[in-house]
């Protein structure tokens, strides 16, 4: 695990136009793990605080909630971590590891790049953390579409969060920035030095912080403070070399020292030669460009600056043009006005500083003229930095900042506000129904409603519950004989610990054992000891649910409506053979679910060793639970089966009856119901008591009694469905043959 | 003159520099043109008089182009300061839109910083311009003297400002607060223009 540092808190964030966003992002996600956006992933070019901030959420979670576990660590960590898990087979602790954990923190990941194996285990982590609803936050130093190889699958995830890029301060957030670290030093500048630093073109808040370091081991050694144009010289002469090394041997010359990088100083002889120990790489200038001759009277340089007309601008009556800086610079020296900085510097100096100061002037202006000749302007900026805090895009208003004359930029803001208020309502309710689906970008864009209302019915889909088990399978209805014994306690101890006992339960056996009211029945007795929602279903349902979702773009929205479910149970398991995509999605919900101790049921018509077309992953796991078979019934239980049978339709108990449709062979319970039915409707379509003769004539074919008046070869009322329900004509039996006949034909 | 034409989307505004001789005026106009892009600046021009030859103001014109959707120019330009050369200064005042008062801070001109300073506002009155309505902001150029020969920005506010209208200490010489004054008259400019100010 990284090392957490103390200094890296929200409240020693400088927060500007820049990453105002991010760091706003990172606050909500702060103060409501799981719940604001996740996962929540920031990039920005090395140095521009991505790691400051993971640290700050990191300690905010952790002074809001100290039970918190939070895992801190950096792509690398997470690669040797794995490996190490791997090598001495704890794999699964590795990953358990992450599931336990409240808010997990993963710096750098753009070197997942090409690392098939490490994404499809952060994949993991991130599945198996979202579905608990537990804090994400990645950092990257490029967008995760610029990261090479990057799976699309983590791409995604990443898109059903939130994606911020933190970019380069601007003026106003540097001065902040030196300022806010130049009081944390306890060190004071003059004014005006701060901001020539700022207004170089410093890209990264790390080397804004280098320079700073450089101002104060220059102030360490100087007698007088440094002044802006040095400071200027200073730092932005870091790309002109010579420039900082004429500033240093003019300042090494008057105090007689030197400072290394480091700020150690240096007694020096000759500041050349210490300059170029402490400078290595730096070429010296010449002595003659090293400030000219001293100013005896200080005030004479401006009176003299003035003097204008007799000396400056030209001959009476020509009119005086300055052709371009150079000449003014030239007329400036001819006026006696020496450049205490040499002229080379000054001039340097000066370019560094021109395009600056003139564009941090523009752009004051600019924010002055929007403000009084455009008031609109002001509020499009103010709304802007609000709905960008909000997490929302603001193309449309930015685009209207853009355009010189837009039409009527009153309603446009107005409808952006509008748009944004409802999507404000969307996110409200999509929390409400799936909190780890409100983070969507889908919704934060209120220039695509339409995109946003298609994303919410998802969700609204997606909070629907899946299917249920059949409440008329209770388990306390099964009726337990010595085959099937063993299935049904198992099934009791299971519903006693769930998700602990027997994970996954799996009950194999042919058609009609039994085996989906076992299920059903568990499912009712989790449901009645959980709180949360059983899903009990055929394979075969969940798959066609599967297809509607692709179809659909759904797929994030199917699949939470089961990541939510207390205990997922499906029957018929065996029909995911040869069904990719179904077989993939069970897999991580099956991992999900033994990861968080939810049970999980399956029953199946085919034993597992004979299960072809399923994964071996799956199958696996499968069988790393308890599978129990359902036998055919036995004799015992088809007597009771018999009995409740016959009981159920409130017929009278006959026990030879019961015996003898007991004593029929029999592959399942089906079977058993089935014969009962045909002998009861029989019975019932002859206005007859039921009884065994009337069941072995039913059963077995036996001679039926004639009744009177009726004529034998003639039509008769017999229904044979085994369930004895059907009705019509044309599989009713008209012309039943001889009985001779009938003799010769089954003895054939 | 046409501060703000809403139809053009243009917005021009005329600056002048305005204080005693020898105050830094010119510095101000020569620090601005170094410090603007070739592309973005006109000539400097100093146009002189026709009697006596002598030069008797600075024009810089700035293209800053287009600021929040208008064509802005500014027009700077500085007055002799020189007493003798009133009428140039009552041309130059015609129809400024804002006055960067630049005033000498050394002690030993301080005489000399009034007197331009009530130069200044009977021109403005002889004008029919209320002093009152006009932005203006002080400069107080110099302050990198020794400070034994300098008056500090309070003094100077005390004894000068008393509108209390924004000032500026600077070195015109080296740049310090020279863009810094040039905003804050924009801005008065711009408020002004803002709060129904606007020639059309």
């Amino acid at each position: 695990m990284s090392v957490l540092q103390g200094a890296h808190r929200f409240e020693a964030l400088v927060v500007g136009t820049s990453n105002r966003t991010a760091v706003t992002a990172g606050r909500a996600v702060a103060n409501a793990p799981g719940s604001a956006y996740n996962p929540l992933l920031i990039y920005a070019r090395p140095g521009m605080g991505k790691t400051h901030l993971l640290g700050a959420i990191a300690h905010q979670v952790f002074a809001l909630n100290p039970a918190a576990r939070i895992e801190f660590i950096t792509l690398d960590e997470f690669v040797e971590g794995f490996h190490v898990a791997l090598s001495t087979g704890q794999g699964e602790q590795f990953r358990s590891r992450f599931g336990n954990a409240d808010l997990l923190l993963v710096d750098d990941i753009q070197f997942l790049s090409r690392q098939r194996e490490m994404q499809a285990e952060l994949l993991r982590v991130l599945d198996v953390m979202l579905a608990g609803q537990k804090q994400v936050v990645l950092t990257s130093d490029r967008a995760p579409a610029e990261i090479e190889s990057l799976d699309d699958r983590l791409l995604t995830r990443f898109a059903g969060g939130l994606v911020l890029d933190i970019a380069q301060p601007d003026y106003e957030t540097r001065v902040a920035i030196l300022q806010r670290k130049a009081e944390e030093r306890g060190a004071t500048f003059p004014d005006g030095v701060l901001e020539a630093v700022a207004s170089l073109d410093i890209e990264s808040v790390r080397e804004l912080v280098g320079a700073l370091n450089r101002l104060l081991a220059f102030q360490a050694v100087s007698e007088v403070p440094i002044d802006a144009a040095q400071a200027r010289i200073l730092i932005g002469g870091l790309q002109s070399a010579a420039a900082t090394t004429e500033l240093v041997v003019e300042q090494a010359e008057v105090m007689e020292f030197a400072v290394a990088g480091h700020g150690e100083m240096i007694p020096v002889g000759d500041p050349r030669r210490v300059l170029a120990d402490a400078l290595p790489g730096v070429m010296l200038g010449q002595s003659d460009t090293l400030g000219g001759e001293p100013i005896d009277d200080p005030a004479a340089e401006h009176d003299d600056k003035e003097e204008g007309p007799p000396h400056d601008f030209g001959l009476p009556g020509e009119p005086h043009e300055y052709q371009d800086s150079h000449e003014f610079h030239d007329a400036g020296a001819a006026a006696g006005s020496p450049d205490p900085l040499g002229e080379g510097l000054a001039e340097k100096a000066a370019l560094q500083a021109d395009r600056d100061e003139f564009g941090d002037f523009l752009s004051d202006l600019a924010a002055t003229l929007a403000r009084q000749v455009d008031p609109w302007r002001a509020r499009v900026g103010e709304a802007i930095l609000r709905w960008e805090g909000e997490g929302f895009r603001t193309f449309r208003l930015e685009r209207l900042l853009e355009d010189p004359e837009p039409a009527d930029p009153e309603s446009v803001m107005i409808q952006y506000e509008a748009d944004a208020e409802q999507l404000l309502e969307l996110r409200a309710e999509a929390e409400s129904l799936a909190p780890e689906m409100a983070g969507a970008a889908q919704l934060t864009d209120p220039g695509n409603m339409a995109a946003a209302e298609a994303y919410m019915q998802r969700v609204r889909e997606g909070a629907i519950p899946p299917a249920a088990p059949a409440e008329h399978w209770l388990l306390d209805d099964l009726i337990e004989g010595p085959g099937n014994r063993m299935a049904v306690r198992a099934a009791q101890a299971a519903i006693a610990e769930p998700g602990r006992k027997y994970n996954p339960i799996v009950i194999v056996g042919g058609s009609g054992v039994g085996k989906t009211h076992l299920l059903h029945g568990i499912g009712n007795a989790l449901a009645l000891a959980s709180d949360g929602h059983v899903a009990c279903l055929g394979a075969h349902e969940f798959t066609q649910e599967l297809i509607e979702a692709i179809e659909r773009d759904a797929v994030t929205a199917w699949r939470n409506r089961y990541r939510r479910c207390a205990a997922l149970l499906l029957d018929d398991v065996h029909l995911i053979a040869g069904k990719e995509r179904t077989q993939e999605e069970l897999f991580l919900l099956f991992n999900l679910f033994l990861e968080t101790n939810r049970q999980l049921g399956f029953a199946s018509a085919v034993p597992l060793a004979e299960l072809s077309g399923v994964e071996p992953r799956l199958l696996t796991r499968l069988e790393g639970g308890l599978v129990v078979e359902l036998p055919p019934p036995d004799r015992e239980l088809r007597q009771q089966l018999v009995e409740r049978t016959l009981a159920g339709r409130g017929r009278e108990t006959d026990a030879e009856l019961i015996t003898y449709i007991a004593s029929r062979p029999a592959e399942s319970a089906r079977a058993v119901q089935g014969y009962v039915q045909r002998v009861l409707h029989s019975a019932d379509s002859q206005q007859a008591k039921a009884s065994v003769a009337l069941a072995r004539e039913v059963l077995e074919g036996a001679p039926r009694v004639v009744r009177k008046g009726i004529v034998p070869g003639r039509t008769v009322s017999v229904a044979v469905a085994s369930s004895g329900g059907v009705k019509s004509r044309e599989k009713t039996v008209w012309s039943w043959p001889t009985l001779s006949e009938r003799v010769i034909e089954e003895w054939k | 003159m046409s501060l703000v034409n809403f139809t053009a989307r243009e917005i021009t505004c005329k600056i002048v520099y305005y204080g005693p001789g020898r105050s830094g005026k010119t510095t101000n106009l020569q620090y601005i043109f170094g410090r603007v892009p070739d592309t973005r600046r006109g000539r400097m021009v100093s146009l002189a008089t026709q009697g006596d030859r002598t030069l008797f103001f600075d024009f810089l014109p700035i293209d800053l182009g287009s600021i929040s959707g208008f064509q802005t120019k500014f027009q700077l330009y500085t007055v002799p300061g020189q007493s003798y050369y009133n009428a140039t200064r009552k041309l130059v005042l015609q129809g400024a839109d804002g006055i960067v008062f630049v005033a000498d801070s050394q002690a030993r001109r301080f005489d000399d910083n009034l007197e331009s300073l009530q130069n200044l506002q009977e021109n403005l009155l002889s004008q029919g311009v209320d002093v009152r309505t006009m932005p203006i902001a002080f400069q107080y150029n110099k302050q990198d003297l020794p400070g034994e020969l300098v008056l500090q920005p309070p003094e100077l506010d005390e004894s000068l400002n008393f509108r209390g209208v924004p000032s500026f200490g600077a070195d015109a010489l080296h740049g310090s607060g020279v863009f810094e004054t040039l905003k804050g008259i924009s801005e008065l400019v711009l408020r002004k223009l803002a709060a129904g100010g606007i020639a059309e």
